[in-house]
């Protein structure tokens, strides 16, 4: 008689590659996964596919020409991405901004938090199924790209801002069709949360699924949501203002439970937070310039300096070195969230089944094109 | 030799016919009804208001290249998507479309049994599939569409022996006749077998929220990943023609087939003016919509959480639906 724990027959492990080209790996990120049966035992994270050296091309560009590259890195949050690395060159250049131009660029970056969420909660739904959701999040986010259209011309790589300010005030009448913009999306969130907060469904796959403790997401280096949504309060917006955030009067979501479904409440609280700082910064739009004194050859003096953002996806930061002698950085390096967001991928993924993944790339919300730069 | 032979094979062509076309359709409909719920037009190019489109797609489908990959099991491979198929169209014979005997093919007295048994062979298609195709992602689909089909079979199965059980019968034909006599739609004496009936429906046809074996956004498209051109058609022919089957077996249980709304109720009996098949097909219709709107509306259920509804939920509602049934028909 066979011992009870000798199994009857072979088992073996099935490693199954998902990914690069994966319907929703979001993007060309590649898992390899081992499975017993459906449940992930192991997890190789593997990127790289859409890396373009953006850091070591910034070191030969121009201080302005970076600007564009960044655009590239993040693409679904473009200003932001621009916001922070001109604060950061500011930073270096002590340069002052006018307090117009910060507070319009707040209301880009907030802009660009509720288009690049769109995009998060459409994809998001859409890995675990619900497809009806996709369509609504992507109306709302071609408004905001509308708009970002209107007030630069470009709809996906803004290049919005320049260092010291901004390239152009706001359109006449772009104030009120902002405005306009917030009713409309105050309107459809409950849309979404009809679709999908109290569906049974929705919470099924998502309550407890991939869940992970304070001290683990600060020990992974999550930021953002993902860091948040286990109830650790850290947010840039208010821990380390920039722009005009500090003359605003916003609330930070934290989660309790640290599994999926929090961070989807965050993600959703922040669509209303945003917004209520959008309203909050046209009221109290000031009057005045939009460029501050830079210089015409901009050579920062040498040393260097780090600048972090709060992006839609977590911390955004920006490390830069300047020797003094050149109109180009001598290091160019970005912390972006989206890689370090990946770091907790694998904890997350291991114990769970095959659909639990896609659910977990999505809560993460990574971007490709800002892991890879 | 006319009633024996002829008259049957007119009726089979006719009926095969008629499901072929009004599956092309259903996928229109289907696009634009989910185009419709997420505020889109759908497909408007082809024909006004894109209702060529339900001509096009089969022309595409069939003039794609047919792939068969090198390392899959030649044989096996071109038998599945034959045998998915051909079961869901079989089990129209029994599906009576009227009282009279020009709308059936046969009413044989275990016409339920036969759709039952009819339907489950076609797990084996997706079985084979996803075996034959030699690759990992419709192998893991396959798995979960078995252990999905044959657990909701059962629940299914047993939930329509409470049905028989108010019948008193297993003939199709017999069991709306006898929705007639009781003056009665079952669907209002049987509330949760209809429930159940319409949970396993979907569960059986691979519908959202149910769609496990072909999630696409997990498995890249489940157990018809490897498929392409004609083959991968048939399996999407035999979908299909599921979801119209089940849909019409609904209607002839739970909503009295081609009989009028309260047939019993003398004062509304200028409804049977309109024609029996008119009202099947638009009971037919309204299982169709509500299929489309489901999946419009619902995330999709994970493996595990699917397994425990079948098992924990599913199969004991419809054992206590039997005895209960059991009861009152002693009693009454």
């Amino acid at each position: 008689m066979a011992t009870q724990s000798a199994p009857i027959f072979d088992t073996d492990e099935l490693v199954i590659n998902m990914g690069p080209q994966h319907p929703s790996t979001h993007g060309v990120l590649r898992l390899v996964l081992k499975l017993d049966g459906e449940r992930v035992v192991d997890c190789d994270t593997v990127m790289g596919y859409v890396h373009r050296g953006i850091e070591k091309l910034s070191e030969n560009r121009d201080w302005t020409q970076i600007i564009l590259l960044t655009d590239r890195m993040d693409y679904v949050a473009a200003a932001t991405n621009n916001l922070g690395y001109c604060e950061t060159v500011e930073k270096l250049l002590e340069v002052e901004v006018p307090r117009r131009a910060r507070y319009i660029r707040t209301i880009l970056a907030e802009l660009q938090r509720i288009g690049s969420h769109c995009l998060w909660l459409g994809t998001h739904a859409m890995d675990i199924g619900a497809m009806t959701v996709l369509l609504y999040a992507f109306r709302e986010r071609e408004l905001v790209l509308d708009l970002f259209e209107e007030y630069c011309g470009a709809r996906l790589t803004y290049n919005s801002m320049r260092i010291g300010g901004l390239p152009l005030d706001i359109p006449s009448g772009w104030d009120r069709k902002v405005r306009e913009f917030c009713d409309v999306m105050e309107g459809k969130l409950p849309e979404y949360e009809e679709l999908l907060t109290n569906n049974r469904i929705w919470l099924e796959r998502t309550r407890g699924v991939g869940v992970i403790s304070a001290r683990d997401a600060i020990g992974l280096g999550l930021c953002g949501p993902p860091l948040r949504g286990s109830g650790v309060y850290r947010d840039v917006r208010k821990d380390e203002p920039y722009a005009a955030y500090d003359e605003f009067d916003f609330e930070i979501p934290l989660g309790t439970r640290g599994d999926t479904y929090d961070r989807y409440l965050i993600r959703l609280e922040e669509f209303r937070q945003s917004i209520r700082i959008i309203r909050q910064a046209l009221d109290g739009l000031p009057e005045g310039p939009i460029m501050g004194k830079v210089p015409r050859l901009l050579k920062p003096k040498a040393g260097e300096t780090y600048h972090a953002i709060e992006s839609p996806k977590g911390e955004l930061g920006y490390f830069i070195v300047s020797d003094g002698r050149a109109t180009n950085p001598y290091r160019f390096r970005v912390r972006p969230p989206s890689f370090c967001n990946l770091q907790g991928l694998k904890p997350l993924i291991v114990g769970h089944l095959v659909a639990d993944v896609v659910c977990l790339i999505g809560t993460i919300d990574i971007v490709l094109g800002e892991v890879d730069r | 030799m006319l009633d024996t032979f002829i008259i049957p094979l007119l009726k089979i062509v006719v009926l095969l016919n008629a499901i072929l076309i009004s599956v092309t359709f259903m996928v229109l409909m289907e696009r634009k009804v989910i185009a419709w719920a997420q505020s889109r037009l759908g497909p408007m190019r082809v024909g006004p208001y894109g209702v060529l489109q339900a001509i096009v797609d089969p022309i595409k489908l069939i003039l794609k290249e047919d792939i068969t990959p090198v390392k899959a099991d030649k044989m096996l491979f071109s038998l599945a998507p034959i045998l998915s198929l051909v079961p869901a169209l079989v089990a129209f014979a029994v599906v009576p479309f009227g009282g009279d005997e020009l709308f059936y093919v046969a009413d044989i007295n275990v016409g339920l049994l036969f759709f039952l048994s009819v339907t489950s062979i076609g797990v084996y298609g997706i079985i084979l599939a996803g075996w034959a195709s030699n690759s990992k992602y419709p192998l893991l689909a396959s798995l979960r569409a078995s252990a999905q089909l044959i657990s909701y079979e059962i629940a299914v199965t047993m939930t329509l022996v409470s049905l028989i059980l108010t019948a008193g019968t297993l003939s199709m034909v017999g069991i709306v006749e006898a929705q007639l006599t009781d003056g009665v739609w079952y669907g209002f004496v049987q509330p949760v077998a209809f429930v159940l009936v319409l949970i396993g429906g979907l569960a059986e046809t691979n519908r959202v929220p149910f769609d496990l074996p072909e999630a696409e956004t997990e498995l890249t498209g489940g157990f018809h990943t490897e498929y392409s051109g004609m083959r991968f058609s048939l399996f999407f022919l035999a979908e299909y023609a599921n979801i119209i089957v089940i849909s019409a077996v609904t209607a002839i249980l739970f909503f009295g087939g081609w009989l009028r709304p309260f047939p019993n109720v003398e004062a509304l009996a200028f409804l049977d003016l309109i024609p029996g098949w008119i009202w099947l097909f638009s009971k037919i219709f309204l299982f169709l919509y509500l299929f489309m709107w489901i999946r419009a509306t619902l995330p999709r259920y994970r493996y595990d959480q699917l397994m425990r509804i079948g098992w924990k939920l599913l199969i004991p509602i419809a054992l206590a639906n039997i005895v209960v049934t059991g009861i009152v028909k002693v009693l009454v």
